[in-house]
């Protein structure tokens, strides 16, 4: 049977031909490593960085990661020759590079630093090229380094076919090629949603998150402040993973001793936040689906998705549940509550998160989350960050005996542990609307049919002739895909769960570095495994959430809960700071007149709406004293085609309401038409 | 005046779409209710006319991404030169990523993102142009315009100077070309001298 199998002879070894797209992939599978920059399993291939070269048999030297495995091919993976040419490839890299390593958060995990090592490279033989770029540190979530960039494209490839944000690209041309947003603008001036992706994917440290860590060793280290820590469902399983550890063994314990060690007051668990979720966003749901009103709802929790649909889906903003993150939700909750159980002055008590995500740093600090002057979060560390908190603060963690969280906060049910892995709200969800819309307890807590590790999955249930139909998705790239096809009538759903993140919060931009789907599987199974041992399984049995609901909070759902525990959206605009004059004849206008041309408003008629603006302007003589410009987003995007008029907001414009509106408006002024 | 129809119909399905080209294909369609202005006169402004062809030049290119270039070629042609904002609102009417055709208008030669000079003077420096000389004549012309390779365009946005690689006359080397007049075997003198022609032909 064995001569009927297509082969291919690596390095005098016959490899089988069993599905795999390229030579790499086939050299991985028989033991062999070959280096690489620019492949990565998920993302096309691209052949840019010139490492993976191979000699093939009558073919020459070709690149592995983009040549399709023939029966019959004798491949070389390591000849001489082919050392060299990946010798010559880094030190060009390295001539161009900022080989400050030691300053360099990617220091001792960067691919660059570990290839030069691996293949012997002791001196550089390229005269130094290197200039110094401004670093931009605009964003709340990420730092980009240009000086560190060797131009693989990975960040770039990421965002735009997994995550269908775009907003990374190739400028300039030869020596002059460089990766950046667009018109070189710093990262907060566009529309970068904050997951993170690039800077999993970045083999070195051209992105790298943002880090906080002094921000919060100040406030510990300050006698005055009382320091309260939440820490998300994801981090425990992937936290062990910097210490040694294996991914998916369940560290909470340890974790919280560390965290006493370092010197937090109160430890507690997201997973409690979680419950509280469960509760909003179940009722919440039950409440639409009974009446039939803004469906399909989409989860809340994951801010990189919040951020896409505020930047990309105006239209679908009310269909996202209202719900705080679980994050903001303890937070909100956190800051309400415990200054009096705890004794402390409002202003005095600091709350940190630890998550598995970039996007939360983004998250706590915009201004609706904010309450006299104090933001909800103050502070977030993502596992990394947390793992270096604990090597600064000398903890041997491996070593560390198991500790137990902080009561009531620290209490949870396995529905809010679970809500780290793609699949885990709908499941905990599901917990919670099927036992209430049925009016019975369940004997089972599972439900199966929503895990698993597709990018789509589906589920339907049949609730008391109440039929419910449930999608789980991750990547946004595929929530687009998604919603196209729902806007077009081709599938219908109830309730949707969104994360950004490959394998939703475990496989997030905030956990050590990842990207391969052992570690993600082992971190999910270890998130299921930690329900397991939990004695409770739902949200509703978390009796001491039922107790915060009675004593603080009120009804589920009522006035208070709403107050606390839930917000609203707004759109984005895409690029700042852009705007195109139109007309812009007037010596001193009197009247400015912006018409939106965002995608949103553009789909929706305002090129044409703007024109008929412009010929009624000059029609009527007023282009001495009216100008006009085209904006690119007035962040009204389910309201368009929206238009400015003076200070006025015209939503779902049209040719008579706008000119109405220049009429009166030239009226006020004095310059009746 | 151009009508131009839309059914509500077709427009709420359009909305649900989002894809632009289908919105072109439906609006050639059926019913009617959107009427497009007529093409703009002569005593429309200056900038408006401008925008009015960026439209007129998206739409004959149906919308469509693939023909990128072409869209961006007609642009400069209008503008002169690449502006941010318009380069953003190409990429919207184009429903690609800002970044994307950021990328393409810096990478061809031909694009320019900064404003040129009225007159455009473009200095072979291929070899046959390079072994007669070329370079002297470039640095007359810098030292007459107070310019560098850092710095093509002059301050009172008349000239622009660049040095092209071959314009394929090199029996009349060195060669310069002024817009889309050529000039043969320059010398520095010379060049300087149609420099000064146009300058006094402009303070007239």
């Amino acid at each position: 049977m064995i001569d009927m199998l297509k082969t291919v002879t690596i390095n005098n070894i016959q490899v089988p031909i069993e599905g795999e797209r390229n030579l790499l992939e086939l050299a991985n599978k028989a033991g062999i490593n070959i280096p690489t920059f620019c492949y990565h399993s998920d993302l096309s291939i691209y052949g840019a960085c010139r490492l993976c070269l191979v000699e093939v048999k009558d073919r020459g030297i070709v690149a592995s990661c983009s040549t399709v495995p023939e029966d019959g091919m004798v491949v070389k993976t390591h000849t001489e020759e082919i050392r060299e040419m990946r010798k010559v490839a880094i030190e060009l890299m390295l001539a161009n590079h900022d080989q400050n390593c030691t300053l360099c958060p990617k220091n001792t995990h960067c691919r660059l630093q570990t290839l030069a090592r691996e293949l012997g490279i002791n001196e550089v033989r390229f005269k130094r090229t290197f200039k110094q770029q401004p670093v931009d540190y605009s964003s709340l979530s990420l730092v980009r380094d240009p000086n560190k960039c060797i131009l693989c494209g990975d960040c770039v490839r990421a965002c735009s076919e997994i995550q269908g944000v775009g907003v990374l690209g190739f400028a300039g041309r030869g020596d002059k090629s460089r990766v950046v947003p667009p018109f070189n603008k710093s990262l907060a001036d566009v529309e970068c949603v904050n997951c993170g992706l690039c800077a999993t994917v970045c083999p070195v440290g051209a992105i790298t998150p943002r880090d906080d860590v002094d921000g919060v060793w100040k406030e510990i280290n300050n006698p005055e402040k009382t320091v309260v820590v939440q820490v998300a469902p994801a981090v425990r399983v992937a936290i062990g993973e910097l210490f040694g550890g294996s991914p998916g063994s369940v560290e909470m314990g340890r974790i919280t001793a560390a965290l006493k060690m370092i010197g937090f007051d109160q430890i507690y668990d997201t997973s409690f936040a979680a419950d509280m979720t469960i509760l909003e966003e179940g009722t919440e749901f039950i409440e639409r689906k009974t009446k039939g009103e803004r469906l399909p709802q989409f989860t809340s929790c994951c801010p990189g998705w919040v951020k896409f649909a505020e930047q990309f889906l105006g239209d679908m903003l009310p269909n996202l549940s209202t719900c705080k993150s679980p994050q903001q939700m303890f937070g909100s909750v956190a800051k309400k509550i415990l200054p009096e159980q705890l004794g402390v002055k409002k202003e005095n008590l600091v709350v940190v998160s630890i998550m598995p995500c970039t996007a939360k740093k983004f998250e706590c600090k915009q201004e609706k989350f904010k309450k006299d002057g104090l933001y909800d979060v103050d502070f977030v560390l993502t596992t990394q960050e947390l793992g270096r908190m604990i090597t600064e603060a000398g903890i041997k963690f491996a070593d560390l005996q198991p500790q137990s969280l902080d009561m009531p906060f620290g209490f949870k049910t396995g529905a809010g542990v679970i809500f780290g892995t793609s699949g885990g709200v709908t499941e905990a969800c599901l917990r919670y609307a099927v036992e209430k819309i049925r009016g019975i307890k369940l004997d089972t807590f599972e439900f199966q049919e929503v895990r698993g590790e597709s990018d789509l999955r589906e589920a339907e249930f049949d609730l008391n002739g109440l039929n419910i139909r449930l999608a789980v998705v991750y990547g946004l790239n595929n929530v687009k895909r998604l919603i196209d096809r729902i806007r077009k009538g081709e599938v219908y759903y109830d309730l949707i769960e969104v994360m950004a993140c490959p394998m939703g919060c475990v496989g997030g931009a905030g956990q050590p570095v990842c990207v391969d789907w052992t570690t993600r599987r082992n971190r999910t199974n270890g998130l299921y495994r930690a329900d397991k041992m939990l004695q409770l399984h739902k949200s509703q049995d978390n009796h001491l959430l039922q107790e915060t609901y009675k004593n603080y909070l009120g009804e589920v759902g009522g006035h208070t809960a709403h107050e606390l525990l839930h917000t609203d959206y707004h759109n984005r605009r895409r690029l700042y700071g852009l705007t195109m004059p139109v007309l812009d004849e007037a010596g001193t206008p009197q009247l400015r007149v912006s018409v939106c041309v965002g995608t949103s408003c553009f789909v929706r008629g305002s090129q044409t709406l703007l024109k008929t603006i412009v010929d009624f302007i000059q029609d009527n003589g007023l282009a001495h004293i009216v100008e006009v410009e085209a904006t690119f987003c007035t962040e009204n995007c389910d309201r368009g085609p929206t238009v400015c008029v003076g200070e006025n907001l015209i939503c779902k414009a049209t040719f008579e309401t706008v000119t109405q509106s220049i009429r009166k408006e030239l009226d006020r002024v004095g310059v009746p038409m | 005046m151009k009508v131009v129809s839309l059914s509500c119909r077709k427009l709420t399905h359009f909305l649900f779409n989002k894809s632009i080209k289908n919105y072109l294909f439906h609006t050639v369609d059926l019913g009617t209710t959107l009427i497009m202005p007529p093409v703009a006169t002569d005593n429309t402004s200056h900038t408006s006319r401008k925008f009015t062809q960026v439209c007129d030049i998206l739409e004959k290119n149906e919308y469509n991404p693939a023909r990128l270039i072409p869209i961006l070629q007609q642009v400069q042609e209008f503008y002169r030169y690449l502006p941010e904002d318009v380069l953003a609102f190409v990429a919207t009417s184009l429903d690609l990523p800002p970044a994307h055709v950021y990328g393409v208008a810096t990478f061809y030669a031909h694009f320019t993102l900064i404003p040129k000079g009225k007159y455009n003077v473009r200095l072979c420096d291929g070899t046959a142009c390079h072994v007669k000389g070329s370079e002297h004549i470039l640095h007359a012309l810098y030292d007459r315009l107070k310019l560098s390779p850092a710095k093509q365009t002059s301050d009172d946005m008349l000239f622009t100077v660049e040095t092209v690689s071959c314009l394929g006359a090199c029996g009349l080397a060195p060669v310069m070309v002024v817009d889309e007049k050529v000039y043969s075997k320059m010398t520095p003198e010379n060049a300087v001298g149609i420099i000064e022609e146009i300058i006094s032909q402009e303070q007239q």
